[in-house]
């Protein structure tokens, strides 16, 4: 009878304490309200909405009045004749990004770490950044305007130089490498602050030892500067490695025509058409689901895999 | 001391191999032909922004202003459109900007905290949401459900808080000590009191630093503006331009270019407006760099 008294008591002390805790805190708790209602109204309330997907939805009858459809949005999606197209972009834009976008920021950052002047070298940060803080319309208006097939800079060099003028963004061989290239332009410099951050934590004694051993700035940059981005240079690519799925479809939107959307649409980018423009909510909702769904499991795993190499993931 | 300094520096260069000295040319040259590429377009619009229209359209303008004159401007002036989205970029930054902060700096501060009651369990269903999003149309359909499709208010809560300035911020607040808070708790400060006056006075470079990602992020948006906003007296700059921009590659892809008469060209005045476009930014950036170099770093290190 007296042990069990004293479980109850064991039992509740937690309780209590946890109870006053709570009091203690209250006011915590009222400033969290403000922040929590964002997340509940505008981030979940729409994953609530995702039962659209498999729904017939009428815009009528209302997210609750619409009827259940089980699977028949899916295999529309699946059985769209443009699935395979938007599927075959996306993968393919990211992996020319993995190749070609990613080593970038670490060359820019190796090449920034072998400057002694300091005036220098900030002064190539500062210009380097300044691109990300460009909006993607800009960024996208430049390119398109560069590219004009009249006034356009690119064809005014191409004319003098005795060549026939290309409209580049009509020509659906052209967009992946123009994609590409205003990422590499926009993206490079501020990618490349994680890498500088790195190279800064790499020992001196380390090139102090190489020295001694005979090593020039070369042997120095292979023998010990890269083992030392090495870590970061996982992380970060297994993370892209997750993300193949996110194209940053608002510039694809900007930059795409009807006549490159063979090389051009994305997921997103047709999800955005067929939901938003066409309103077929249903459809469009499943696609995006796909999307993130597969999108989800990807992070998740390079994320358990970053953990695993590095013993610490992003998050 | 200044030669002191200069004969410091050749006696270095001099007692470099052949080889380095080589490494050490071509990499200036190499790195000073990154900026020049990183900034070049930035220049030549602006040139021809402000060049004449001559000039332009002959495609004589490559560094610097031809012909100059400020008429592409004083276009900007007369068509009013223009200046409306002005204001509205303006007014979804300042007033974005403001409650983005304020809901950010309230999560941030409390989540902080170990003690909190449930604190794992928030986190965690706030850091989700970079994982997992339910994607454009249901999030479309629940701005038209709250009856926010073309309002303001709409543009300007909808995107409040940006979970990974959330994460820098609350990574900031918990490198600050909790002794702190205790000895203010001490002297019967409330939690309120103490975020306000002693907290967020320390936070001060990651509050810069996300008050700058939080005005990029109003001021650059472009799709969801144009997908929520139907009125013209509500549009932000972006969205116009982006629509000038798809008007004039029409016109002038069907040839019908090259009216110097007016003084002023199509693509000038395009230029012009991306130029008031990037201004903004431009002139915050070089304040707050070194702040935002810092949150960067401190968001990688840790999340």
């Amino acid at each position: 009878m007296k042990a069990k008294e004293r479980d109850v008591s064991l039992k509740r002390k937690p309780f209590k304490k946890v109870m006053s805790q709570i009091y203690t805190d209250r006011q915590l708790y009222i400033m969290l309200i403000p922040f929590l209602l964002f997340y509940a109204l505008f981030v979940y309330k729409p994953m609530w909405g995702l039962q659209v997907a498999f729904k017939d939805y009428n815009i009528f009858k209302g997210m609750s009045g619409s009827e259940w459809v089980d699977f028949k949005n899916f295999q529309a999606v699946f059985g769209n004749p443009y699935f395979f197209r938007i599927l075959r972009n996306t993968l393919l834009i990211s992996f020319y990004s993995l190749v070609f976008s990613f080593p970038m920021p670490i060359i820019l950052a190796l090449l920034l770490n072998e400057v002694r002047n300091k005036k220098f070298k900030g002064t190539i940060q500062t210009f380097t950044y300044l691109p990300y803080f460009i909006s993607a319309v800009v960024v996208c208006g430049m390119v398109t305007s560069f590219l004009s097939p009249s006034t356009g800079i690119v064809n005014i060099i191409l004319d003098k130089l005795g060549f026939d003028k290309v409209y580049f963004l009509s020509k659906p061989q052209y967009f992946r490498t123009i994609f590409i290239l205003q990422a590499i332009w926009q993206n490079t410099g501020y990618s490349s602050i994680v890498y500088i951050a790195a190279l800064g934590g790499i020992d001196m004694e380390l090139y102090d030892a190489a020295k001694v051993d005979g090593c020039g700035r070369w042997k120095q940059m292979l023998h010990v500067t890269l083992p030392g981005l090495l870590p970061t240079i996982v992380t970060l690519f297994i993370i892209n490695v997750g993300n193949v799925l996110n194209v940053n479809y608002e510039k694809i939107i900007l930059l795409y025509q009807p006549a490159t959307y063979e090389t051009a649409d994305v997921i997103n980018s047709y999800v955005y058409r067929l939901g938003i423009e066409q309103s077929n909510y249903g459809v469009s909702t499943a696609m995006g689901l796909f999307n993130s769904a597969v999108g989800f499991v990807l992070v998740y795993i390079a994320n358990k895999m970053s953990n695993k190499i590095n013993g610490t993931g992003l998050w | 001391m200044k030669t002191k300094m200069k004969s410091k520096r050749f006696s270095e260069w001099r007692s470099k191999t052949l080889g380095e000295k080589i490494f050490t040319v071509i990499n200036v040259i190499l790195l000073s032909a990154i900026g020049f590429i990183c900034l070049y377009p930035i220049i030549y619009i602006l040139a021809v922004s402000l060049s004449g229209a001559k000039y332009v359209n002959m495609g004589d303008v490559w560094l610097l202003p031809k012909g100059f004159n400020l008429s592409s401007y004083s276009q900007i002036i007369k068509r009013d459109g223009i200046w409306t989205a002005y204001f509205n970029s303006f007014f979804y930054m300042i007033v974005g900007t403001a409650v983005s902060m304020v809901l950010t700096i309230l999560g941030a501060y409390p989540l902080s905290k170990n003690r909190l009651v449930g604190n794992r369990a928030l986190n965690l269903i706030v850091v989700f949401t970079m994982w997992f999003a339910a994607g454009m149309v249901p999030m479309y359909l629940n701005f038209k459900d709250m009856n926010l499709l073309d309002s303001r208010l709409g543009i300007i809560i909808g995107f409040a808080v940006n979970t990974y300035n959330f994460i820098l911020l609350r990574t900031y607040f918990k490198s600050i000590p909790d002794a702190l808070e205790e000895a203010a708790k001490i002297d019967g400060a409330n939690d309120f009191y103490i975020l306000l006056k002693i907290y967020l006075p320390l936070a001060i470079p990651s509050l810069a630093t996300i008050g700058l990602f939080y005005a990029i992020q109003h001021w650059n948006s472009y799709l969801w503006p144009m997908i929520l906003l139907r009125s013209d007296s509500k549009i932000p700059l972006q969205v116009v331009l982006k629509k000038m921009v798809v008007d004039m590659s029409s016109r002038l892809d069907s040839m019908e270019f090259g009216r110097d008469t007016i003084g002023y060209s199509e693509d000038g005045f395009i230029y012009s407006t991306m130029i008031m476009a990037i201004l903004p930014m431009v002139i915050i950036y070089p304040f707050v760099q070194k702040f935002f170099v810092k949150g960067v770093m401190i968001g990688s290190v840790k999340g």
